[in-house]
């Protein structure tokens, strides 16, 4: 039944002229985006700037604007904001979407990694390490 | 022979010092080659490897400077303080050759930041300390795991791949030390 309700709603989308990569973007789940935040680790923590800026607070910031930290130009000039779907194509690619950055990784390919560790810095954000 | 196997620890440390150095030369000539082996990569693939470099440069510098806070917190108990003081070494040559490598292909490197920010309040035990340095550690992998695809020249994606190597050596060595099982999966992400 709830393959038939969801089969309706994508039709309707459809229908409706929605983006199909809207409907492709998986439900993200912290836990295991805590576990792919480890990852990260090397040069990004939640509370502090490293080689990478803090993620506190990085769902819906502008790019490039944590204070003090040494941005390249290339980021300087990305004029994003990291929301979900900013986040999950930078994450995918991140040269891709910012030629020049100085995080020089070629990304997670897999779509609910992505959502993954999205949802866990949305999750982390709200969290004491953060306030 | 392991580490703790030595006579004492200086024996232990400067005996691994020297295997180290011999091990890593071969990521070090291909580094070190010289401006015409580098010269393969030209114009804007240098400067994304120079890019890649600096990125890696600047995390192992961090790395340094974490192992310092660590040796002189201390939590840390001979032969572990050893250790981790050899781990340090490590990253102090990975340091090196890389700053040398974006010299010759043209490049400024990055210099260490004159201070860091590290969780110091919640480092209480040596477990805490080791804990700290595992999660660089693993944190290393997956990043040399994510830069090495991205090199235009594949002996600096080799010499890469080498300090990729050793990172992951630190990371099952570190796990090791605190109980934990030190190779969890068959593959790194």
């Amino acid at each position: 039944m709830s393959i038939n309700i969801a089969a309706l709603a994508a039709c309707m989308l459809f229908a409706a002229g929605a983006r199909t990569d809207a409907l492709a973007a998986p439900a993200g789940n912290a836990t295991r985006g805590a576990e792919i935040y480890t990852r990260c680790e090397a040069c990004h923590a939640l509370e502090y700037s490293r080689t990478g800026p803090k993620h506190c607070g990085v769902i819906g910031r502008k790019s490039g604007s944590v204070p003090g930290f040494d941005y390249s130009p290339a980021m300087k000039r990305a004029r994003l904001t990291w929301d979900e779907t900013t986040l999950d194509r930078f994450l995918a690619d991140p040269l891709k979407l910012v030629p020049g950055t100085t995080m020089t990784y070629s990304g997670i390919p897999d779509p609910q990694e992505r959502a993954d560790l999205i949802a866990y810095l949305r999750d982390a954000g709200k969290s004491p390490a953060c306030r | 022979m392991s580490f703790f196997d030595y006579p004492n620890v200086r024996v232990a440390r400067r005996t691994m010092l020297l295997r180290s150095g011999a091990v890593l030369s071969g990521a070090a000539v291909a580094l070190l080659a010289g401006r015409d082996v580098l010269a393969a990569t030209a114009g804007d693939a240098a400067a994304g490897d120079i890019r890649i470099l600096n990125t890696a440069l600047g995390a192992e510098y961090e790395a340094i400077a974490a192992y310092q806070v660590g040796a002189e917190s201390g939590l840390l108990q001979k032969p572990v303080l050893d250790l981790a003081v050899t781990f340090q070494g490590h990253h102090k040559e990975h340091a090196d050759v890389l700053s040398k490598t974006v010299h010759k292909l043209g490049g400024s490197p990055v210099t260490a930041k004159t201070k860091y920010d590290f969780p110091v309040a919640t480092l209480k035990t040596q477990a805490d300390v080791l804990n700290f340095a595992a999660t660089l550690e693993k944190g290393a992998v997956s990043a040399y795991l994510g830069a090495v695809p991205l090199f235009a020249n594949r002996d600096l994606a080799k010499a890469g791949a080498s300090i990729l190597g050793d990172e992951a050596m630190h990371w099952a060595i570190l796990r090791q030390a605190l109980g934990m099982p030190p190779v969890p999966v068959a593959f790194m992400s």
